[in-house]
């Protein structure tokens, strides 16, 4: 469809964003107005290579159907239950800001109450968890306390599963505590979903049969956090799969999950630390390496030559970007598997040798099943690396040999210098551009679910600072994706910096000048830079994916 | 310390004798064996691969699901090419490994002398490869690494010798960090599956095969004179 719409170059002579089927006329004032979803800059010629996925889509639908229906009660029992929740949530306060002490009383409720129901004991069988190779950050140190975000994952037996900092066994009780706030309030038939107190925001995420928390002092919003929590539980199901996953809790429900995750808790490690500064996470989409579209279309062509039955996806990446994805027919990846395939990649050096081959989940594709991961780097010393998902567990060696052909083809066409060299420069710089007082921006196509962005320059040099500007969009995206009230422009005036956020039905476009700017300028500017994305989006997108 | 390497070099020297004996004529003959490694967590699966192969040591990082590599090594008169499959020693991927001892001709069950579950693991593998293979189809070797630790010793070597003697395996001692005696376990086992596959060899020409085999021209003939009809 997007094909027959969007003939590439052709209707965009003069650079004009305006698509040509009549409806500029009556808003032709305002910038490029609603740009059809197919049309705009960096949308796929032959459609998308991922799966069409809204904001917080995993939270907008109800996670728990049960548990958020209204329990009819009468006035009283609701008015103690306030009084009780807040106490709790008074307690949970103290606990936050010095998480040593225990409310143990309310510990010892929630046991007693629990004992009443069914057989869920935190305390049980404890003493066979194994030692986490974590360095032992002592919960009571205040080093632990500094910290900008916690996140823990626990079982619903109220088991420590993953904590962020500090090892698992100093932080049981904590979480037991989690666990009793949460079995609290669904006993009552409602789910807890967020706390906010003294500046920090504890956000629950429910998945049975796990409970993800996350305590934080960021400026995220509870959506954003929940995201963030959300991603960690698919991190746990593509190593897993839920079925394994339910049927281990199934079997038995004080299990110590920490057995089976054993060694990956950098991967968990590294996927809280890509979040918090790589804008693809926030974004939902992926980033494309900056390369002359003749080069890409001829890897892409290699790519899609070298295939075999059983492979469902072949991407090749650099540092988190993408340069090639060829799906199957009728088989779309979403892009919260791409950033676990690529979270995996970045966490492990150990891929660099020889060559992998996995058992993994894609848990937006299918949760209950493994493919096969085909994971090697083209060369050692590249960044390189190649990705070739199977549905066959015993067909290592036709994929293996995919591999081979790829890399014939690519020498055999001389684009692997040229693939090289793109590599080389895998940021553009804004200046490039030509408007003089825009730092940054992040433009995603929504209908290709890829964004571009450049280098984050002065004054963005530390990584304080460079945060500190995703924090910015962070905020920007969230208001203009906010459930109750979103907003399709915003214009945010700081003393640092400004920043314009325009989301449309086809695009999200964040942008950060420079704080001396005005705000007409801002608009004319974004005119600009849109059409300099127009001109420039066959380098930094993928117009033309591959499918086998 | 000086048993393992006595012992790596006893056997390495018999087979030796024996293939030359015994296949003279093969001067081009190359094979491939399947070789794979297993083990608990961090016994230096990885490292050990890594140290034969790439002749060098890095700390490594959990090994995810598994890793391949080839080698090839050049025996007197033959060519052989080593697969070998370094898997993941985590517990979630027990599910899997099967998936890749499968079709083994060899696997090396990889402790950790300085940590004695480590060795409690390694019997539970052979376990597993009991129920797997029959006893002269797959070569095993019990590698004790980490020696370079071996103050910190908690396996000590004469129960890991009588473990190995009494389920008929090979038994060596390693460290893939100093490099010592990895490029001859590597060796011996290149020996072993030569030989192991002459017993083979020898097998099938002593037994009459020709008759028990199932003739496919014969059955083709057939199916076509039954077209016909």
């Amino acid at each position: 469809m997007a094909a027959d719409v969007h003939k590439k170059g052709g209707d965009v002579p003069n650079g004009s964003l305006v698509p040509k089927d009549g409806r500029h006329a009556e808003r032709s004032e305002s910038p490029t107005p609603g740009l059809a979803q197919g049309t705009e800059p960096g949308a796929g010629q032959e459609g998308a290579m991922f799966v069409h996925a809204q904001s917080y889509e995993d939270l907008t639908s109800t996670e728990n159907p049960d548990a958020t229906v209204q329990i009819p009660g009468g006035r009283e029992d609701a008015q103690s239950d306030q009084t009780k929740i807040e106490e709790i949530s008074k307690d949970f306060s103290k606990l936050s800001t010095q998480l040593t002490g225990i409310a143990l009383d309310l510990e010892e409720e929630m046991r007693q109450s629990k004992e009443d129901k069914q057989d869920l004991s935190p305390k049980a069988s404890r003493r066979d968890s194994v030692l986490s190779g974590k360095e032992d950050e002592g919960v009571s140190m205040d080093a632990w306390h500094m910290h900008q975000k916690h996140v823990f994952v626990l079982s619903e037996a109220g088991k420590p599963v993953y904590s962020r900092y500090g090892s698992e066994e100093a932080l049981s009780s904590t979480m037991g505590v989690m666990m009793a706030l949460v079995s609290f309030v669904e006993v009552q038939k409602n789910a807890i979903r967020s706390i906010h107190a003294d500046g920090y925001k504890v956000v629950f995420v429910r998945r049975s049969p796990l409970v993800l928390v996350a305590v934080a002092r960021t400026r995220q919003s509870e959506q954003e956090i929940a995201q963030e929590l959300l991603y960690i539980y698919y991190q746990i199901l593509s190593l897993l799969t839920l079925t394994q996953l339910n049927r281990i809790f199934q079997q038995k429900q004080n299990y110590d999950l920490r057995r089976l995750l054993a060694g990956s808790e950098r991967i968990t490690d590294n996927l809280l630390d890509l979040m918090a500064r790589d804008p693809s996470f926030l974004m939902g989409a992926a980033r494309c390496l900056p390369m002359a579209s003749g080069v890409r279309d001829i890897v892409s062509t290699c790519l899609q030559q070298a295939k075999a039955k059983s492979l469902v996806f072949a991407i090749l990446l650099a540092k988190n970007q993408l340069v090639s994805l060829v799906r199957k027919k009728d088989q779309f990846l979403h892009h919260i598997d791409l950033h676990l395939l690529f979270n995996l990649i970045s966490s492990s050096s150990s891929f660099r040798e020889g060559e992998a081959w996995t058992p993994i989940c894609l848990p937006k594709f299918n949760s209950s099943g493994f493919f096969s991961a085909h994971i090697s780097y083209l060369e050692q010393d590249t960044d390189l690396c190649l990705l070739l998902i199977s549905t066959d567990r015993e067909d290592f060696f036709t994929v293996s040999d995919c591999k081979r052909k790829f890399q014939d083809r690519l020498k055999k066409r001389g684009v692997y210098q040229a693939l090289l060299e793109a590599l080389h420069t895998p940021f553009y710089s804004v200046s490039q551009v030509g408007i003089p007082f825009l730092r940054h921006f992040i433009y995603k196509s929504k209908s290709s679910g890829l964004f571009t962005s450049p280098e984050i320059e002065a004054p963005y040099i530390t990584e304080k600072e460079k945060e500190r500007l995703l924090g910015l969009y962070q905020y920007l995206h969230s208001r203009a994706h906010n459930s109750s009230r979103p907003l399709m422009n915003i214009y945010y005036t700081g003393s640092h910096e400004n920043l314009l956020a325009w989301v449309t039905n086809a695009f999200e476009l964040y942008v950060c000048f420079s704080p001396l700017g005005t705000k007409a300028a801002a608009v004319s500017a974004v005119h600009k830079l849109m059409r300099w994305i127009r001109k420039e989006e066959d380098r930094l997108f993928i117009l033309t994916p591959q499918t086998y | 310390m000086g048993n393992g390497q006595e012992m790596a070099q006893r056997t390495t020297g018999n087979k030796e004798v024996s293939f030359l004996q015994d296949a003279p004529g093969s001067k081009e003959f190359s094979c491939v064996f399947k070789v794979v490694l297993l083990g608990s967590s961090s016994v230096g699966k990885t490292s050990l691969a890594y140290r034969y192969v790439k002749k060098d040591f890095q700390d490594s990082l959990p090994t995810v699901g598994c890793s391949f590599f080839n080698q090839c090594v050049t025996l007197d008169a033959t060519t052989v090419k080593l697969e070998i499959w370094d898997t993941a020693g985590q517990e979630k991927y027990h599910s899997v490994c099967h998936l890749y001892y499968r079709g083994a001709n060899a696997a090396l069950l990889v402790y950790d002398i300085t940590r004695k579950e480590s060795f409690e693991k390694a019997k539970v593998w052979l376990s597993e490869l009991e129920k797997e293979f029959l006893q002269n189809e797959i070569v095993i070797i019990l590698v004790g690494n980490k020696l370079d630790l071996s103050e910190e010793r908690e396996v000590t070597i004469e129960e890991a010798k009588e473990f190995a003697k009494t389920n008929c395996i090979l038994y060596t001692e390693t460290s893939a960090k100093s490099d010592y005696q990895v490029t001859e376990l590597f060796v011996t086992l290149a020996h072993e599956l030569l030989e192991l596959e002459q017993q083979k060899e020898k097998l099938r020409h002593t037994t009459h095969w020709k008759k028990s085999r199932v003739d496919l021209q014969e059955t083709a003939s057939r199916r076509m004179k039954c077209c016909q009809k």
